[in-house]
């Protein structure tokens, strides 16, 4: 790397800094100046990760996506750069790069993850070289014209000739308008769709995007439509028709407001897998993330195994300043969740004053034996970096014993169910300077936020 | 003096390890460790043989039906017959949810599609399209007086035991074997079988001394005893369950 990108790298990660304390997200900035003082900041960057960078585009469903692969990435052992704020602009890209360098300007994850924006992508694939790339869907905005769709899924196209040399494009078999940019010369596809008919509908009463044949202009005949004008269809003008996937889930089951259950085929092998997210449009976006796994050569433990972790309300953070103290809180759910708040929790250098909140309402999850699946032993390893641990919520008494289990001293544990009186404790024992953490389940998390409302703080500096 | 080995055998860990099994071998570790013995634990894994009589203690968690279709051919072929012979010679073995129907005859699944087992002991489990989930809050008799279990169940396959089989015990609050009988779990030898996740020993201490002495009684011949530990946190815990659930 020469000086020039150096200096750019040092200006860019001191602005990532500077812009978080000044409560800006600081998600774009970093990377606006960074790419002024060198322009080729992102390639440099890009082309460090060993394992390569794989890019998600397409109207519904991007972020989604990402966070499922970035799922099976973790379950694989590998640790991503991803612009996980949704940053996906090639400011914003540059930027997660940014990130994930050290002020060398290296590059330590093992892979790169990057959601783009769909009119971004002949750029960012220039740059970046992507060994491969997720398209979800094309969808219109109900305002925008049917032209506009046209440049949109040119603006991809183009973004996916520019893959790395012999990079797969996983691309939506059921959407005519993503399948279609297979038949260009320089894109090797792998495609994706839903083969239970079972699920879909055989009448479309809405406007679909893709009526017309994207050939010859005539409508498609659609034997079975899945979501909006996602469907198997086929041209009686000339008969162009939906592409075979290789990757394709056969039996949607159990579905229920809580997520369904798919059966998942690939080349690979199969696997069934439980979505903990609802919604047929999240089959398609696990089906999405699946193939772009395959097509980056993961192994399909992992694939089943992240999507198994995916869930909607995945690693929410925000900090909020109270009398003089800062407090850190993040959602906790299930174990691949808090694992990574606990690693959070423990890079950061102060010592470590911590509410655990627990409750087992229905949308925390009634069981909390995930509490056992948990790896609060990382925690207790370092319990001389710990204060106190108060346990609060509906189960704070499991907490606990589970933590006295984990190694941790029974002396720093306490036991506080009442949320108010946790925080109380909280606010008090901590010394100026420290962060006070809170790590509450779902709906103990809004409880505590009514708290802290009520208590006349609001304002938050970042949150994601 | 050196500390007395306890060996702990964990069956299935990949495919076995349903909502938080795991804890009862975070348990049985610590545990061991703060009564003054050593602890070593062995993951025993598909395909692999293993005579089941050199362990002290065996956990056996739950599976998700897949997973557990999985594993009953290597069951069946590979490590029941040994473990059904040291099950008999009086190894202390705690099987829940799925690893419980495992020592059974039979499951057989709500289509009427049989999966034998080996039949370690005379118990059989019949599958259904309802689910029995929840806090269950059960009696048991098993600790020279009447003392109560706490856990949460989680299972749409029914369980039962045939004549001259002792329940664990009788269900105060929840569903248990099979929601009819009102009986859960089993006894036999040093054997428990339940339904019960929670995990079942964080919040029931005593459960898990019981399988560690008995575990003890049968590798050194009585010469070792373990005392009394302070388990405020966990019976704090157990106590909680039998408050908000159990009346």
């Amino acid at each position: 790397m020469n000086l020039r990108s150096l200096l750019a790298v040092w200006m860019g990660k001191g602005l990532v800094t500077a812009t978080r304390v000044a409560g800006r997200g600081g998600t774009t900035l970093p990377g606006v100046v960074a790419r002024k003082l060198a322009p080729d900041l992102l390639r440099h960057l890009a082309a460090q990760p060993k394992e390569g960078v794989i890019a998600v585009t397409g109207t519904n469903g991007k972020t989604t996506t990402a966070k499922m692969l970035s799922s099976i990435y973790e379950a694989a052992g590998h640790r991503v750069a991803h612009n996980r704020a949704g940053a996906n602009l090639i400011t914003g890209v540059t930027t997660a790069f940014l990130q994930a360098a050290n002020w060398g300007g290296r590059v330590g994850e093992s892979a790169g993850l990057m959601e783009i924006d769909e009119a971004t992508m002949p750029q960012a694939c220039k740059e970046i070289r992507p060994r491969a790339a997720v398209v979800t869907n094309f969808f219109r905005d109900q305002l925008d014209r049917y032209g506009e769709l046209e440049h949109t899924v040119n603006f991809v196209g183009r973004g996916l000739e520019h893959l790395a040399k012999g990079g797969l494009a996983a691309l939506n078999a059921d959407d005519p308008n993503c399948a279609r940019l297979g038949e260009r010369g320089a894109i090797r596809p792998l495609y994706y769709g839903i083969e239970d008919e079972s699920v879909g509908v055989a009448e479309l009463n809405q406007t679909a995007d893709a009526k017309l044949c994207i050939r010859c202009g005539n409508p498609y005949e659609y034997g079975v439509f899945y979501y909006a004008h996602l469907g198997k269809y086929r041209c009686p003008n000339c008969g162009h028709e939906r592409p075979k996937p290789a990757v394709y889930v056969d039996r949607v089951a159990d579905v229920d407001a809580r997520g369904s259950t798919i059966h998942v085929v690939t080349p690979k092998g199969d696997f069934e897998v439980r979505l903990q997210i609802p919604g047929l449009y999240n089959v398609y976006n696990a089906l999405a993330a699946a193939a772009g796994a395959i097509a980056m050569d993961l192994p399909l433990e992992a694939v089943k195994a992240g999507l198994e972790l995916t869930t909607s309300q995945f690693g929410r953070m925000e900090m909020i300043r109270m009398n003089e103290r800062d407090v850190f809180m993040a959602l906790v759910k299930n174990p691949a969740g808090f694992n990574s708040v606990i690693q959070t929790v423990m890079q950061a250098g102060a010592r470590k004053n911590i509410i655990i909140a627990i409750n087992d309402l229905y949308a925390d999850g009634t069981d909390v034996s995930w509490l056992w699946d948990v790896d609060f032993e990382a925690l207790a390893s370092h319990q001389d970096e710990i204060n106190f641990v108060i346990c609060s919520g509906l189960r704070a008494e499991d907490m606990a014993v589970r933590l006295k289990y984990a190694g941790l001293p029974t002396a720093k544990l306490s036991v506080q169910k009442d949320l108010a009186s946790a925080l109380g404790e909280g606010l008090r024992y901590i010394q100026p300077g420290d962060l006070l953490y809170i790590l509450p389940t779902y709906t103990a998390m809004l409880q505590m936020r009514e708290i802290i409302q009520k208590q006349g703080f609001t304002k938050k500096f970042w949150e994601v | 003096m050196e500390r007395p080995r306890i060996h702990i055998g964990w069956l299935y860990p990949e495919y076995m390890n349903l909502y938080g099994d795991r804890g009862n071998i975070i348990v049985f570790e610590q545990r061991s460790r703060w009564h003054g013995l050593d602890p070593v634990v062995t993951q025993i894994r598909l395909g692999e043989t293993s005579d089941f009589r050199q362990f002290d203690l065996l956990m056996m968690g739950g599976g998700q039906d897949r997973e557990q279709s999985l594993i009953a051919e290597d069951f069946m072929k590979v490590k029941g017959a040994s473990l059904g012979e040291a099950i008999h010679d009086g190894l202390a073995v705690l099987a829940v949810c799925g690893g419980y129907q495992m020592l059974g005859r039979h499951f057989k699944t709500y289509t009427g599609e049989m999966i034998r087992f080996t039949g370690i002991l005379d118990l059989w489990t019949e599958g259904s399209q309802d689910r029995l989930i929840g806090n269950c809050v059960i009696e048991s008799d098993l600790f020279g007086e009447t003392r109560t279990l706490v856990g949460f169940e989680n299972h749409s396959g029914k369980t039962y035991l045939g004549k001259g089989l002792r329940p664990l015990g009788r269900v105060l609050k929840g569903n248990g074997n099979n929601g009819v009988d009102k009986l859960e779990g089993v006894v036999f030898k040093n054997t428990i079988g339940t339904y019960l996740h929670g995990s079942i020993l964080p919040k029931n201490p005593h459960l898990a001394d019981w399988l560690i002495q008995r575990a003890l009684d049968r590798r050194y011949n009585g010469d070792v005893k373990i005392g009394t530990l302070n388990d405020e946190v966990e019976e704090r815990a157990h106590q909680a369950i039998i408050v908000r659930f159990g009346q």
